[in-house]
């Protein structure tokens, strides 16, 4: 039996009352590429943050080669011999790939020999793993795969016999991929241990010789890649936790309201992040949009939403056409024609923290009748709307002139849920509408979704809880990569199905 | 001391706003005071002579609301501009264009009736700095250049070119230096000398004039308009959070553009004081860092008119105590008051938050105790 050379026993850290890692053991061979697979959220990023040493476990043991260290910052690790590559870089992008290699290492190696030193050493590295790299080229004239490179070298260099990547394959193209996972394997060959976060099932059969899976903060299984298949990993990490059922009536599914056509969406590193997507939603209709974070949802809300612009394909609201590549109304003209939207990230769009609750309460309405009246604020109206809705709501603690960072998670999508539903809108866009939301509010939430689909409106929910979309959706639409990969009736479908579909597989 | 945590939904607004301001102002007076001291005078003498100069007799006290009267224009005006998160410290150019305005509507419309030459001449003052604050904001919004730094190159592209316009183009000819003709009197703003007159109180000479009722009424526009009307609300929600503002419909170029044209107008508000009420005619160099001192004024008075108000009359104060003392006390120059305005910034701005967790902690504790018992 080979020794492991990473051995972690009982590591647990929280974040507040948020508890992301439980209880984790985890053992990883030498010479072997490890995959850690798990959904969004799971836990995977902060247990490798750990081990990288950004954070520290509030309990457990990490032994290196069987010895106990004790990893209080990335320095520690380093030397110790694990490497981390990020999802996002961190490379000086003004710097040459030499100067970002050596920054933080420069110590005697800035001058002369050394410097030379330095290089050939690079050099040979770069040859032995094929890496094909210029060392004098500037980091903000290569691209993704490239700047990739240049990370793991940096770790390589820095003497990594462990390198951990973070879901390294998110931001490359399908030959960036290929070429990486080559790179990869003659690491392997060479002797060094490999451990890829990622979300993606057929990374790690392709890769790994061995996957642990994580799910809601707990390692829920340990397997050699080559006695699993994709579908049992798929089960073993969306789980088969109870679903939270709501109430609903029968659906009363009325006319075609909003229609996508061929829709595509750039982002604004300009990577194409909707493909393609059509899709159509009915009054009195619950559609919703399962998937991974990151395949495109975020963008797709945000054009159908009018603040991100169409690259092509148009949308029609209506009959009418509201969006296409050449004009698109703004958000607030959309509002006027009852589109509202509850968009993902509360902190980044859907609120201003500093302003008080009812300032937050009519935003995006503030120009309309009767909060204002030519251009001035009808501060009465606005303090009896206020103290109206956040009763209705039980938006706690009930102070409209509180400033809203003071209010927590829940309460704070409350606020922007009251404001968005206040006028009846017959299209709903919702993002996330219950992420960081305690579970009395989780209900609430939902319970109010229903009722709008009931009164009628079309409504479009984009989620990364399974559970969620299972238990309000009428009609489930995955995506995957920007593009739609199945679209199911929500009857008899089940987390496993759609678990598939997300991860790219059926 | 960064450990300390406060709830801030638990701090009195009444902490916040005054009780730290008060703390910091003190403590950049203690150390002015220190360098009083090294200089060789006696700090309680220089503060004696402070409030003599600024308080003591009429006419310091009129000199004090004129100085107060310009920090209130640049106050607001920085401050405008700061609900949108732009750091206009134009401040000086701007009020150096709107000066431009005011003179030139003035001479150019003197055959009006005198309240409407007034009238117009506020209207030049303001639409001359807030075509100076456009240009900035226009390259901001569109281009991405930084306001701070184009707000800078445009205060030396004011001062060149009120300079070239002095020198060459309106530069009284019958003499060399570089101003402008004289004004026609009719249409100079009544001073307070002329209202004391009317009250039978008779007076010595003092600038302080009419546009001090400007000023204060700028203080009620400004606070109308930051709070209560739409425009306000959107200007500060781009400053906020630009994200957000996008997705509620509001445009962050529009309001980018517009917080930086009334800054810039209040800013060339200046002008209206500074020749319509004084000097009758636009001197090289009229604004004479009022623009600068504008953005402490601003800072101190946490960018609200009712802060603001005190705020400049304070450095209002400074101002005209700070010339009383250079004149009875030969170790104290001039410069000695730049410094003590700088140490007013130093704590009210830049080491705002140095004892605030302090300070606050220490009333939540002791108002929670008040509640338990």
């Amino acid at each position: 039996m080979v020794s492991p050379i990473l051995e972690l026993t009982d590591i647990n850290k929280s974040f507040g009352h948020v508890q992301a890692n439980k209880n984790i053991n985890l053992k990883i061979n030498k010479g072997t590429i490890h995959g850690i697979i798990g959904e969004n959220g799971a836990g995977k990023s902060t247990l490798m943050s750990i081990v990288f040493g950004l954070y520290q476990a509030n309990s457990g043991s990490i032994k290196i080669n069987g010895k106990e260290i004790n990893l209080r910052s990335p320095r520690d690790s380093i030397i110790n011999g694990i490497g981390m590559v990020h999802q996002h870089f961190m490379l000086v992008e003004n710097f040459t790939v030499l100067e970002n290699i050596i920054l933080g290492f420069e110590g005697e190696t800035v001058f002369g020999e050394k410097l030379q030193k330095a290089k050939e050493d690079l050099e040979k590295l770069c040859q032995t793993y094929n890496f094909n790299i210029d060392l004098d080229a500037t980091i903000s004239d290569l691209s993704v795969g490239f700047r990739q490179r240049v990370e793991i070298l940096k770790s390589l260099y820095r003497g990594a016999e462990i390198l951990i990547l973070d879901e390294p394959t998110g931001v490359l193209t399908p030959q960036e991929v290929d070429e990486l996972f080559k790179i990869l394997r003659s690491l392997k060959d060479e002797g060094k241990t490999i451990v890829l976060i990622t979300h993606k099932l057929i990374e790690i059969m392709d890769l790994t010789s061995e996957v642990s899976v994580m799910r809601q903060g707990e390692m829920v299984g340990h397997t050699k890649t080559e006695d699993t298949s994709k579908e049992q990993l798929a089960e073993m990490m969306v789980g088969r936790s109870v679903l939270l059922r709501v109430d609903k009536k029968e659906i009363k599914k009325g006319e075609t309201i909003f229609k996508v056509n061929d829709l595509s969406v750039k982002d604004d590193l300009d990577v194409t992040r909707v493909k393609d997507v059509n899709l159509e939603i009915c009054s009195g209709e619950i559609l919703g949009i399962a998937g991974v974070t990151g395949n495109g949802q975020t963008e797709l809300l945000e054009a159908l939403s009018g603040i991100r612009k169409v690259e092509s394909g148009s949308i029609e609201l209506f009959g009418e056409k509201i969006s296409d590549q050449n004009n698109f109304l703004n958000p607030r003209m959309l509002k006027e024609k009852g589109l509202a939207h509850v968009p993902e990230d509360r902190q980044r769009m859907g609120l201003i923290s500093d302003f008080k609750a009812h300032e937050n309460l009519i935003f995006g309405y503030h120009d309309q009748e009767p909060y204002s009246k030519s251009a001035i604020l009808n501060n009465k109206e606005i303090s009896e709307y206020s103290n109206k809705v956040m009763q209705e709501y039980d938006v706690r603690p009930n102070s409209p002139n509180l400033i809203t960072s003071n209010f927590s998670g829940g309460n704070q999508q409350k606020i922007i849920l009251s404001r968005e539903l206040n006028e009846n809108p017959k299209v709903l866009l919702v993002g996330q509408p219950t992420r960081g939301v305690d579970i009395g509010a989780i209900e609430f939430i939902h319970q109010r979704l229903i009722d709008m689909r009931d009164k009628g409106a079309a409504i479009l929910l984009a989620s990364v809880e399974l559970d969620e979309i299972l238990s309000l959706s009428d009609r489930i639409i995955v995506m995957f990569d920007g593009k739609i990969v199945g679209e199911k009736e929500n009857k008899n479908v089940t987390d496993r199905e759609l678990g598939l579909l997300m991860a790219g597989v059926a | 001391m960064s450990n300390i945590v406060v709830d801030k939904s638990k701090v009195p607004w009444w902490v916040s706003n005054i009780i730290v301001p008060l703390v910091n102002l003190t403590l950049a007076l203690l150390v002015s005071g220190l360098f009083i001291f090294i200089a060789g005078e006696n700090p309680i003498e220089a503060v004696k002579l402070i409030i003599y100069g600024s308080f003591g007799y009429i006419q310091g006290f009129a000199y004090t609301l004129y100085y107060t009267t310009n920090f209130i224009f640049t106050g607001l005006a920085f401050a405008v501009a700061f609900h949108c998160r732009l750091f206009n410290i134009g401040g000086e150019g701007q009020a150096y264009i709107g000066g431009l305005g005011v003179f030139l509507v003035a001479i150019n419309l003197s055959f009006l009736p005198i309240p409407i030459v007034w009238l117009l001449s506020i209207c030049g003052a303001f639409l001359f700095g807030a075509a100076w604050a456009y240009i900035p904001a226009y390259l901001q919004s569109k281009r991405g250049s930084h306001v701070v730094i184009t707000t800078i190159m445009f205060n030396f592209i004011a001062s060149s070119l009120m300079i070239f316009l002095l020198v060459d183009v309106i530069r009284d000819t019958n003499q060399m230096a570089p101003h402008t003709v004289k004004l026609p009197e009719e249409i100079w703003l009544p001073s307070f000398e002329a209202f004391s007159g009317i009250l039978g109180i008779k007076i010595r000479y003092s600038p302080l004039n009419l546009t001090f009722l400007l000023a204060i009424a700028s203080l009620f526009f400004v606070w109308f308009l930051v709070w209560k009307t739409k425009w306000g609300y959107e200007m500060r929600a781009v400053g906020h959070n630009t994200q957000a503002a996008i997705y509620a419909g509001i445009s962050p170029h529009k309001n980018i553009i517009i917080a930086m044209c009334i800054s810039g107008g209040l800013a060339g508000l200046l002008g209206v004081n500074e020749i319509l009420g004084v000097s009758h005619k636009i001197q090289a160099g009229f604004p004479a860092g009022y623009g600068f001192t504008g953005i402490a004024v601003a800072l101190m008075g946490r960018n609200h008119p009712i802060g603001i108000l005190p705020a400049a009359f304070l450095f209002g104060i400074l101002y005209q105590g700070g010339s009383e003392v250079t004149f009875e006390m030969p170790n104290i120059t001039r410069y000695m008051f730049v410094a003590v305005q700088g140490l007013i910034i130093l704590f009210s701005g830049a080491l705002e938050n140095l004892f605030r967790p302090q300070i606050e902690s220490f009333f939540v504790r002791r108002l929670n105790r008040e509640v338990n018992a």
